[in-house]
């Protein structure tokens, strides 16, 4: 594979008080101008969350006349599965520039709803919105209850999650939480139940934003201003969209997902110097980071790996579908001084119901 | 009749009924036009025990009343989205057995309660 990242940027984060389509704008236009490539050369979109027609719809408010584009629906996680499609097109030569982005205004529209969204005609819709789960936190609940069952911890284990990521986020001005000073393990326990065991503070934020990245062969990257961005890997899982299908909830797709991802670029756990995982609630992060082997079952609350380094869904930013965010903080670790040379990307959607990975490297 | 209509019928008699594939010898819940264990058609219901465990649960909070929402393993294996009712110390893999609430128009609900309630 000889496909890299060479652009990335978030939009204005927050309660910005913009529509969509301004902050999807200002995401690409940052991501095009961080990587040195004018507009008039993208050829390749992958968004969704605008419209009916979302790739096709930015298409034409940028102007552009894309050779390729994918608007695929599988929530958080489909934009590490973009990357995945971006690099086939761009191998392929169907493309040479794509421009994967998303942006929210969910916050200043007050759009989320607690209850989540039931599709007519599902089978969800017939034999589980009886029950009124809330969508999706009561699936990461009860996820969370077999966990603290399973391995004999309590909420107080879990709440360190939150603690780690406020204290995180307090190192990023672009944090939602930052500034706002340190959580302990009594706040989070205190906070409002929402569905037990998991409350308020176990579960991400609900702002605007978003954010861009821009992707071309490694062949052109090396002529542009960035360290490019190597996509070395990618696998991806799809594996319910029912409470009820899985047979266990302590086991996810983002094992097989992060399998292939790790077979493809022909590394292991140990060679990674640093992960994001999609942190949509304190469950998510000990729980991922299991399934992807940096802990072993039961373990995950004391890996020991670099990860969600910005201070993630839970603490910096979290407009609704976070993969794309997720990426763009990946970028930022390995261009920064941290040193790391190897980054894992996991996306997870809905109710851990998609998963993708994807494996990013530099040349340090 | 489609498997969605069969199986919310049956609960006016108060059955819970499953998917059975003669072939893989399987049940399935929710019941469909395919056997997901080896993609046949010829499926037929068949009556639950009506016993399980509790694989896990979540009380929720967001309501007037709070409610526990329960994922309940059956003892022929599928797994039931329900709820957990009156159970006031509910704990994954606590044994628990079949009850019904009523719906509006005659059709039930199935929901399950302690299995050593003396009930
Ligand atoms: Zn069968």
């Amino acid at each position: 594979m000889s496909v890299a990242i060479v652009g990335a940027a978030e939009c204005d984060l927050g309660q910005t008080g913009k529509s969509v389509l301004e902050l999807q704008t200002q995401a690409v236009t940052r991501a095009l101008a961080d990587a040195g490539i004018p507009l008039s050369e993208v050829d390749g979109i992958a968004t969704n969350g605008i419209s009916r027609f979302s790739a096709t719809q930015l298409a034409d408010y940028l102007g552009l006349q894309p050779s390729w584009s994918d608007s695929s629906f599988a929530g958080g996680a489909v934009f590490e599965m973009y990357v995945a499609r971006a690099a086939q097109a761009i191998d392929a030569g169907q493309c040479r520039t794509v421009v994967i982005s998303f942006a929210s205004n969910q916050r200043s529209a007050r759009s989320r709803k607690l209850a989540g969204v039931v599709e007519e005609g599902t089978p969800e819709a017939a034999f589980e919105a009886p029950y009124q789960p809330l969508y999706p936190i009561s699936y990461y609940a009860m996820t969370a209850q077999r966990y603290l069952h399973t391995y004999g911890l309590t909420r107080a284990d879990l709440a360190s999650v939150a603690v780690a990521a406020r204290a995180r986020a307090q190192l990023n001005p672009a944090a939602w939480t930052y500034g706002k000073g340190p959580l302990t393990v009594d706040d989070v326990l205190a906070a409002p139940m929402i569905s037990t065991p998991l409350g308020a503070l176990d579960c991400c934020l609900v702002t605007d934003g978003g954010g861009a990245i821009v992707l071309t062969s490694a062949a052109r990257a090396r002529h542009l201003p960035q360290t490019p961005v190597k996509v070395l890997g990618y696998g991806e899982a799809l594996t319910h969209t029912g409470m009820a299908t899985a047979p266990d909830l302590l086991h996810t797709g983002a094992g097989a997902a992060a399998a292939r991802a790790f077979s493809q670029a022909a590394l292991g756990p140990a060679d990674i110097d640093v992960v994001q995982l999609y942190d949509s609630f304190t469950i998510s992060v000990p729980l991922g980071l299991e399934a992807l082997g940096f802990a072993k079952p039961g373990e995950g609350l004391h890996a020991t790996i670099p990860h969600n380094t910005g201070g993630g869904g839970l603490a910096y930013c979290h407009p609704g579908q976070f993969g794309v965010l997720l990426l763009v903080e990946a970028v930022r670790q390995l261009r920064g001084d941290s040193g790391a040379r190897t980054a894992l990307v996991h996306g997870t959607g809905g109710i851990f119901s998609s998963h993708a990975t994807v494996i990013l490297g530099v040349d340090r | 009749m489609t498997p969605e209509e069969t199986w919310w019928e049956a609960t006016r008699d108060q059955l819970l009924l499953l998917q059975f594939c003669p072939a893989c010898r399987r049940y399935q819940h929710y019941p469909r036009f395919v056997c997901t264990g080896c993609g046949g058609h010829d499926l037929e219901f068949r009556a639950a025990a009506g016993t399980g465990v509790i694989g896990s649960f979540t009380v929720v909070h967001r309501a007037e009343t709070p409610y526990i929402l329960g994922r309940v393993r059956l003892t022929e294996g599928p797994v039931l989205l329900t709820h957990l009712v009156d159970l006031p110390d509910p704990h994954c893999d606590l044994p628990v057995r079949l009850a019904w609430r009523a719906q509006p128009g005659g059709r039930h609900l199935p929901v399950f309660r302690s299995a050593d309630d003396g009930l």
